[in-house]
């Protein structure tokens, strides 16, 4: 065995070649290993858009409905609670719902919600994940000797008001979220696809 | 300089860690780059890389599978499992990739014992089993033994026509022997036929006791070869002559020579394997059997039952045998018989190259009576001079074996060189 | 264009591959011709799911294939898909293709419930799908009044009549102490279609078929051709690494 007269420059760039053309390989087949554990079709279709009437809902009441297995949030709001709205401003952590990941953009306005009466959200406290009660009545709780109306994680004692939005001085921290929703007509809506032509 | 700064840091990085782990620089040039393995391998030793790389594969497809596998014979619609579901519907179609993954496990499991049969053939040929090389010969056969357990056991998951008949068929042989047969049938299976339980505890055997097995006996395999040396193609022991280092003037570093030829190895065996996965995975139902795309039903046993093409050779002396223990002791006998190799083996010179053409004549003919015999075993069966043909198969297959003393050491030799003969 | 070569190439040895099937062409004497149906012919496979849909889905289902994967592969939109093909179900686009007919009164109509052809045309084959479909003849002393050639006994009417029109099976001398066998199948009554428009309407329906036994198909040979071409490419690279190392050796 002999080593003189080795090329040792061609040796290395080949070594290095076929170590980089292997390892890009080697990275490309492990894309599928990994995209095997994004929910399946069967997931995902059990997360398809859900339909909701709504032409039964009276004022002040809320329904729950279930979308890719969360709770969500259907409320038709009173005026009353509607009137609250800004007068909280002060006491909340993000009053204009500036944080964009919380609401999509045709939802990010002084009610969060495409229509004011209609608050669609899903249930879920931004703390760390228990569902909130419902506390829709303006008066004095416990909790709060000034409640206007809102939600109360009974976990970690996180309060929103009616637009889910976030009180100062809780846990949570972020407004609750708004997911896609759109009105088909004035009694259909649907959860999970955003209106039409909406970015 | 960079370069220089970067070796520096390699060097220091390198002390650490020997200084850490003694034991490891000694083992990687033992194991890798002062494993002096002879210069003049040719084709025929790329399948034990080869054998690795597929077991490499099977156990990470293999672990992804489990994921989304569900080993239940529980009712998944009217007729289905929910383990045929999870394979069928779950894996090759609501998972994405799936299909991939999947394929790439049933490819590589006919690709296992596609290079594990000429591995051994390999042996045969060059004397690999003969002194001092029998425990590699054994722990090689042991591995063989398990493969076919765990492939068996492995057809059985997606609870298909021939998962559920192949097990019944093959579970049943147990019921062959004398006295104990039948209870031994009901405790493999826990239950009166295949069942839920069968699958149950297959599933568990074939995705971790086996597999743990098998890499055990795999470590011991190449511990063992590499405590003896690898033989060669001229059969020559290349320690007989040395340098003054000790190293064999024959031998060449397993690291790098051997390291970059079986990556060149594996890449054209992959381009094949993925050649087939992409463009004709069941390879015509020799791969993945068209019965399996059918739902286990226990009250139908399919046309055709026959098992997957690596066991057809057995299978066929199984079924020319007109007595059901004959059949079943003639079967495992085939195997058991490639045991002995290393006892039966007499001849003075290892490779073939150096044989007479005797053992050569008799060696093909082995060769042919096995091949024959798989494709007798793939078939319905039905033809009766199928049937004799088979029975004169079977017969040339263990006389070969039986005889091989008498003739390995009457037949003629050539001289063997005292060097190695040639290499690319 | 290297690309389209090999997918090409892969494929005809594919077709080679399976010519050499034991299995297949041992187990029947009388192999069902080649019917020739590619499960990237979309053309042929979209009418083939209109036809399914409109024949077949009243008594078959698809218990492994989602209409929105039917929508994503054929490219059609999800509300064609559920209008069209789950009329008179109350399937969701998510759900597996169900058959109209309750499983119970299909056991009652039929005997047994029919099957589900997911895989049929994996387990049987295209060709064999084919030729069954073509086979049907009058045969009053059945149930239904129909028989099958391919597979006697079948508890399937011709469901596809109105196109192919009415056969006859002509009848060979049987042998001493055997049964008459059916030497071929007469078309008596012709239907709408004609001889060469029928064969289309059943490849189309097998193409479909074909397409609902590994719907990955599609994607797996036309990755196919790229992860060939890419490990060839690691091979010659290897190759030259190793000749490059090797030259120490002499």
């Amino acid at each position: 065995m002999a080593n003189e007269g080795v090329n040792h420059g061609r040796r290395r760039f080949l070594t290095a070649t076929t170590a980089v053309v292997g390892a890009a390989g080697a990275l490309a087949a492990a894309v599928p290993f990994i995209k095997t554990w994004l929910p399946s079709a069967k997931a995902r279709s059990a997360g398809a858009p859900v339909t909701q009437d709504i032409s039964k809902i009276e004022t002040g009441q809320m329904v729950i409905t279930e979308w890719r297995g969360q709770p969500v949030w259907i409320i038709r709001r009173s005026p009353d609670q509607i009137k609250q709205l800004p007068s909280l401003n002060s006491r909340l952590r993000d009053p204009d719902s500036k944080n964009e990941d919380q609401q999509p953009k045709y939802a990010q306005n002084g009610y969060r919600s495409i229509k004011e009466e209609w608050l669609v959200m899903i249930g879920v406290c931004t703390h760390l994940g228990c569902s909130p009660k419902f506390h829709g009545e303006i008066k004095p709780e416990p909790f709060d000797a000034e409640w206007k109306g809102g939600f109360f994680c009974p976990c970690h004692k996180s309060r929103f008001d009616m637009a889910g939005r976030v009180f100062d001085g809780v846990p949570a921290p972020t407004n609750l979220k708004v997911p896609d929703y759109h009105f088909v007509d004035d009694h259909t809506l649907v959860i999970g696809v955003k209106p039409e032509g909406a970015a | 300089m960079l370069s220089t700064r970067i070796n520096t840091a390699v060097a220091g990085l390198q002390d650490w860690f020997n200084y850490r782990a003694k034991a490891f620089g000694p083992m990687y040039r033992k194991h890798m780059s002062e494993y002096w393995a002879p210069k003049n391998f040719n084709i025929w030793y790329y399948f034990g890389s080869l054998a690795l790389v597929v077991l490499v594969n099977q156990i990470l497809t293999g672990i992804f599978l489990t994921m989304h596998f569900k080993p239940s014979a529980a009712e998944f619609a009217p007729g289905i499992s929910q383990a045929f579901a999870s394979v069928e519907l779950t894996i090759m179609r609501d998972v994405e990739w799936g299909w991939l993954v999947r394929y790439m496990h049933s490819t590589g499991a006919s690709a296992f014992f596609i290079v594990v049969y000429l591995h051994m053939f390999r042996g045969l040929l060059y004397g690999s089993a003969q002194k001092p090389r029998e425990l590699v010969w054994l722990l090689g056969m042991l591995i063989y033994l398990v493969l076919m357990a765990e492939a068996f056991m492995g057809y059985v998951l997606p609870w298909g026509q021939m998962s559920f008949w192949g097990a019944k068929v093959i579970i049943s042989l147990f019921g062959a022997i004398p006295m104990i047969g039948d209870s031994l049938v009901e405790w493999i299976m826990g239950d009166y036929l295949p069942a839920d339980a069968t699958l149950n505890r297959f599933f568990a055997l074939h995705v971790i006791a086996l597999p743990l097995v098998l890499l055990l006996l795999v470590v011991l395999h190449l511990a063992a070869l590499h405590e003896v040396g690898s033989n060669n193609p001229d059969g020559v022991d290349i320690k007989k002559h040395k340098d003054a280092s000790g190293k064999p003037l024959d031998g060449i570093g397993f690291h790098p020579y051997y390291t970059v030829k079986d990556l060149f190895g594996v890449g054209f065996f992959l381009t094949i394997c993925a050649f087939v996965l992409f463009f004709e995975p069941t390879v015509s139902g020799w791969f993945l059997e068209h019965d399996n795309f059918v739902a286990a039903n226990k009250l139908v046993t399919p046309e055709h039952i026959k098992p997957v093409w690596y066991y057809t050779p057995y299978y066929a002396m199984l079924r020319v045998v007109p007595d059901k223990l004959l059949g079943v002791l003639t079967m495992f006998g085939a195997i058991a018989v490639l045991f002995f190799v290393p006892w039966l083996d007499r001849s003075p010179v290892k490779s073939y190259r150096y044989r007479g053409w005797l053992s050569k004549v008799l060696l093909g003919l082995f060769a042919l009576s096995f091949l024959w015999l798989g494709k007798i075993g793939a078939g319905p069966g039905t033809d009766p001079v199928e049937t004799i043909i088979g029975r004169v198969l079977t017969f040339i297959y263990f006389a070969f074996f039986i005889t091989m003393p008498l003739w390995s050491k009457a037949d003629a030799t050539k001289p063997v060189p005292e060097r190695v003969t040639m290499h690319d | 264009m290297i690309k389209h070569a090999m997918t090409k190439l892969g494929l005809t040895l594919a077709v080679a591959l399976t010519a050499a099937s034991p299995v297949l062409a041992s187990s029947e004497g009388n192999a069902p011709p080649a019917i020739g149906t590619r499960a990237d012919n979309i053309a042929s496979v979209q009418r083939g799911a209109k036809l399914f849909f409109n024949y077949c889905v009243g008594c078959h289902s698809l218990q492994f294939m989602r209409y929105s994967r039917i929508a994503d592969d054929l490219g059609l939109s999800e509300d064609e898909v559920v209008q069209n093909f789950a009329a008179f179900t109350n399937a969701k686009i998510g759900d597996t293709v169900v058959s109209a007919m309750p499983e119970a009164d299909a056991a009652a109509w039929f005997g047994k419930a029919p099957p589900d052809l997911s895989l049929e045309a994996r387990s049987k084959g295209p060709d064999w799908i084919a030729d069954y479909l073509k086979s049907f003849y009058v045969d009053h002393s059945r149930p239904l009044g129909w028989n099958n050639k391919r597979f006697p006994g079948a508890s399937m009417p011709n469901v596809l009549w109105e196109m192919q029109g009415i056969q006859h099976a002509e009848m060979g001398h049987a042998k001493e102490g055997g049964e008459a066998h059916i030497e071929g199948l007469k078309l008596v009554t012709p239907g709408t279609q004609s001889e060469a428009q029928f064969h289309e309407t059943v490849k189309d329906i097998t193409s479909f078929l074909q397409y609902v036994g590994e719907p990955a198909a599609l994607k797996r040979q036309s990755m196919g051709a790229w992860v060939v071409l890419y490990l060839a490419f690691f091979t010659f690279l290897a190759w030259l690494l190793k000749k490059e190392y090797w030259k120490d050796v002499h």
